[in-house]
């Protein structure tokens, strides 16, 4: 291995280290801030050399690659996992059982997302998949005591599997038709005529791939787990788990000719609009604030699969951007959940009369789950606008007129269950708060990171310019 | 840097205003009537100092001010603001009801002031944002985050009315039909930018360079109802009208005003300064259906009027009866049509307003909006019912008020052009005095209901209503210097619409 391959490879070595040593500290020590710190280093030092690995992209070993999409992707599933880290802390703060092994399965699921983003192998991209699944299904289940949280992993548990019989069947039939696993062979293998065997090992993966992206009519499992798992874990679910497996399937499409057949087209459309509207229609009627945001998170994905259906180099980046203000806003509000939820106190506090009045009581909190759901609603001023006017004017270029309709119908839907949620926030309380997020939650981490999160939706709503031009600048090396 | 200012003073004096809660409950109501006093001082001193009868240029519109700088260069989208004399006639309008709409609530509001300021200004600061980007992703941008404090003001200060007309109901209904309409715009928005892409290789959300854009007529045609439809639901146009009686009546008096007096306006706005001009030929296409829906909306909006027990729907209704003949008169295309369109715009915001503000010290007097539980009242409000009188015939286009000169402006001006709707919309003028009167008659007139009393305007109301008589008589009087400011910019709208309509006849004319 070259020094050039070494340092653009850092990042996953870093984090990979950093699961040996808070392994090591658990077993020599049990400290809950120090294990939190610990975690919260390694991955602020992977982030950090980042920048070193963009300088050797892009670069390509057997199994990995090292390209702007993989660095994009890392950065974000980095991110995700810091904030996820920071959440956790404050969450399992009171917790009675052990607390410090949340932080090594985080660590591992990272490492997970990260290996999957850079694979260019379809080994590689297997083995990926199930270092993110495995250990998240251990962070759903970690408040075990809890039956939904218990429910929620073994759900996890049992159709991740089913899926990954999907995907593996698939890759076999690919391998099959061209004796080859490495993404640039079949590429060349497939070229010319897909063949019968290829496309339908390529529709197989997609099932499985389209189960982890909770993709309508895959996505069943999504508001249970999203419901009964710790508010950290379904923030990573939501976030970096969703992140690394999409960056994978933009990279196959972009890259495989057997899914950019017409019938895959056509099918990734359909699948795309059955996703929005279903995933918003089925949102209407939730009491539970978990469960909505699952189902707006299927809406969300369905847009972001016009960048599927039209691939293209606008599409890419679009994507990028999408991928970018989709993570900032769940993240926020994801994070204003955990820390209004602690274990301790039975179920998370996800039913929408926990939020009445909330406003009222913790202003800036509200003010970060208003901005953050504005944005999912995509408002201007927020993130969440930018993110839809480049998937809309992506769709008007390419003349996808179904999808941009699916976008502004499924958009006009969604307005109604956010709102729903926002004036919650604001209504008069009738004298009942049976749950609270701790007095000072301004001075802990988690609280300055979600109200940073908060900032940072505006800000890129606001002046986008210089996210976009980082974007761009990464997604000109994709597809290497 | 002017334009920036009258931009951003609505939204820094909001931010203090909900931070000047902090110091005691009068605190915001006076800064943020500090802010709309700035606010207006600013765009009056614009207007005496500048000259808006500036010579036409051939090129292109000419702005009396402009300020622009790069904000998106990936798609070349600049914070490009400009004004001319119809911005700047509507700002000014924006920044007098805006100062109305606190001094109406001083009383009613009582919960949560500075918040309440916050959203206030805020609508305000968008709406005059609206009026001054002639970029199109900014003007969209401000389009769509003015909704936000509007659903606030309604859904938190509202009044609920019957079981299943709550505040929440219509501040969702106001927010879903507007939003959605406006991602319609969105799309044609993207659609004219990537036309004008494909023609010149440059991105561009530029006023300017969109008009030059090449289309062909089946696009033109799609890209202009999808700016057409969002226009037409904030309007309102009668199919589309579905959110507003609610939106009037449940909201609280200041939004009422400036839903009415305001946010009605930006849709006119918006088909001067973008349907029309963007879509010249489409439009002319579109112009009879747009002038029957007009037609529609005077008759419609009317006959509900009369058959209403809420007075503030009653008022509501009569917005749409009015706004029909805006959209009548902005599709007959006439300078004199279009420049009563800028009038029957200022006359109406006023004599809607003032409607507003008396019903909502009707309420705060009565408790009740219900037009059943009152009745010879004259007498017994002091100076009230004789200020309802001024507004109710200011409102049935009585010769002397603004709205006479407006409406009989419109009618005049479209009568070349379309005679028969005219004639038809003029019988709605009799409806006019139908509902005028009928609201007079029910509140004040007839059998008393009830004993005692009530109490006289106080001074602050006494100002805020002797200042819009005076208003609406002024420029019912002398509407000169409205007609002379609007001149230029109504000029130009007039001959590209002219210009479009001559073209295929000259095309067809074989030349001897």
């Amino acid at each position: 291995m070259t020094p050039a391959a070494l340092l653009a490879l850092s990042p996953l070595a870093i984090v990979a280290a950093t699961i040996l040593g808070v392994l090591l500290g658990i077993a020599w020590r049990r400290q809950h801030a120090a294990t939190a710190v610990v975690t919260g280093v390694g991955l602020g030092l992977a982030l950090s050399v980042l920048p070193l690995a963009w300088r050797m992209a892009p670069l390509a070993t057997p199994l990995l690659v090292v390209d702007g999409l993989a660095l994009f992707a890392m950065a974000l599933i980095l991110v995700a996992a810091l904030a996820c880290t920071t959440l956790g802390h404050a969450y399992l703060e009171h917790y009675r059982g052990a607390r410090e092994e949340f932080y090594l399965l985080l660590l591992s699921a990272a490492a997970g997302a990260m290996v999957l983003a850079m694979s260019r192998h379809l080994a590689s991209l297997f083995l990926g998949l199930e270092l993110l699944s495995m250990p998240l299904y251990g962070m759903l289940a970690y408040a075990y005591h809890e039956r939904r949280s218990l429910e929620a992993g073994i759900k996890y548990l049992l159709l991740s599997a089913a899926a990954s019989a999907f995907l593996l069947f698939g890759m076999a039939l690919l391998y099959a038709q061209t004796g080859q696993l490495d993404l640039a062979a079949l590429t060349a293998g497939l070229a010319g005529r897909p063949g019968g065997w290829g496309l339908a090992g390529a529709g197989l993966m997609l099932v499985g791939l389209g189960f982890k992206l909770s993709v309508v009519p895959f996505h069943l499992w999504t508001p249970d787990v999203y419901e009964g798992g710790p508010g950290p874990a379904a923030t990573f679910l939501a976030t970096a788990s969703k992140v690394a497996v999409f960056v994978v399937v933009l990279r196959l499409v972009t890259t495989a000719p057997a899914f950019q057949a017409e019938a895959m087209g056509a099918i990734l459309a359909a699948l795309a609009l059955a996703s929005m509207l279903v995933g918003n229609l089925l949102a209407l009627r939730q009491a539970n604030l978990k469960r909505l945001l699952g189902y707006s998170s299927i809406a969300h994905f369905g847009y972001l699969m016009l960048v599927l259906v039209v691939a293209g180099d606008l599409a890419v980046e679009s994507g990028g951007v999408y991928l970018v203000t989709y993570l900032v806003t769940t993240l926020s509000a994801f994070g204003v959940v955990t820390l209004l939820s602690s274990p301790h106190g039975g179920e998370d506090a996800a039913a929408l009369h926990h939020y009445r009045g909330l406003f009222w009581r913790h202003p800036y909190l509200a003010g970060v789950l208003t901005v953050s759901l504005l944005s999912l609603a995509g408002i201007p001023f927020t993130a969440g606008f930018i993110g839809k006017f480049y998937l809309l004017a992506l769709g008007v270029e390419a003349q996808r007129w179904w999808l941009v309709a699916g976008i502004v119908l499924g958009s006009a839907i969604g307005l109604y269950y956010y709102l729903r949620v926002m004036v919650t926030l604001y209504l008069v309380e009738p004298g009942m708060r049976r749950r609270d997020v701790a007095v000072d939650w301004g001075g802990r981490a988690g609280g300055v990171v979600v109200a940073g999160l908060a900032l940072v939706t505006i800000l890129l709503g606001v002046y986008p310019a210089p996210m976009i031009a980082w974007v761009r600048e990464l997604s000109v090396l994709a597809g290497g | 840097m002017t334009l920036v200012w009258l931009i951003l003073i609505p939204f820094l004096g909001g931010l203090l205003c909900w931070q000047a809660e902090r110091v005691n409950e009068v605190a915001p109501r006076w800064l943020a009537l500090a802010a709309m006093a700035l606010e207006l001082a600013i765009t009056l001193a614009l207007w005496w100092g500048g000259d808006y009868r500036l010579p036409q240029v051939e090129a292109g519109p000419a702005w009396g001010l402009e300020w622009r700088v790069p904000w998106i260069p990936r798609f070349g989208i600049e914070v490009h603001l400009a004004l001319d004399g119809l911005s700047l006639v509507l700002i000014a309008l924006t920044s007098l009801l805006g100062l109305l709409a606190v001094l109406c609530s001083w009383r009613e509001i009582v919960g949560r002031v500075g918040f309440f300021h916050l959203n206030l200004l805020w609508i305000l600061g968008g709406v005059v944002g609206v009026f001054l980007a002639i970029d199109l992703f900014l003007f969209f941008f401000f389009w769509e985050m003015m909704l936000v404090p509007m659903y606030f003001l309604i859904a938190l200060w509202g009044h609920s009315g019957a079981p299943g007309r709550t505040r929440i109901r219509a501040a969702v209904k106001f927010f879903i039909y507007t939003q959605a309409s406006g991602l319609l715009m969105l799309v044609a928005i993207l659609g004219l930018v990537f036309a004008q892409h494909a023609h010149s290789g440059e991105y561009s959300f530029s006023y300017a360079v969109l008009r030059e854009t090449p289309l062909s007529d089946g696009l033109a045609m799609w890209l202009m109802l999808g700016f057409f439809v969002a226009f037409a639901v904030k309007l309102p146009v009668v199919p589309l009208h579905g959110w507003l009686p609610d939106a009037h009546a449940q909201a609280p008096t200041a939004g009422s005003v400036d839903l009415a007096g305001i946010l009605l306006k930006t849709a006119a706005y918006g088909m001067l300064r973008f349907a029309l001009p963007l879509f010249p030929e489409a439009s002319q296409a579109f112009a009879p259906v747009a002038m029957g829906l007009g037609l529609v909306g005077v008759v419609y909006g009317a006959l509900l009027a009369c058959g209403q027990q809420d007075i503030k729907r009653l008022i509501a209704y009569t917005s749409i009866a009015h706004m029909g003949f805006v959209l009548i008169g902005i599709y007959a295309g006439t300078q004199l049509a279009l420049q009563g369109v800028v009038v029957m715009m200022v006359a109406h915001a006023f004599s809607a307003a003032g409607l507003f503000i008396l019903s909502g010290q009707l309420y705060e007097r009565l408790h009740t909006r219900d037009m059943r539980e009152m009745g010879g009242l004259w007498g017994r409000l002091g100076s009230l019912p004789a200020f309802t009188l001024c507004f109710a015939v200011a409102s049935l286009g009585m010769p002397g008020t603004a709205n006479f000169v407006g409406e009989f402006m419109i009618l005049f001006g479209s009568f070349p052009v379309a005679p028969g709707v005219v004639v038809v919309a003029s019988a709605g003028l009799v409806l006019a005095a139908i509902y005028s009167l009928l609201l007079m008659q029910r509140v004040h007139f007839g059998a008393p209901r009830g004993e005692g009393d009530w109490a006289d305007l106080d001074r602050r109301e006494y100002a805020m209503m002797l200042g819009l008589v005076a208003l609406v008589l002024l420029f019912g009087l002398y509407p000169q210097p409205l007609l002379d400011t609007t001149g230029d910019a109504m000029g130009a709208v007039q001959r590209l619409f002219a210009a479009s309509a001559t073209l295929p006849a000259l095309a067809g004319e074989v030349s001897p």
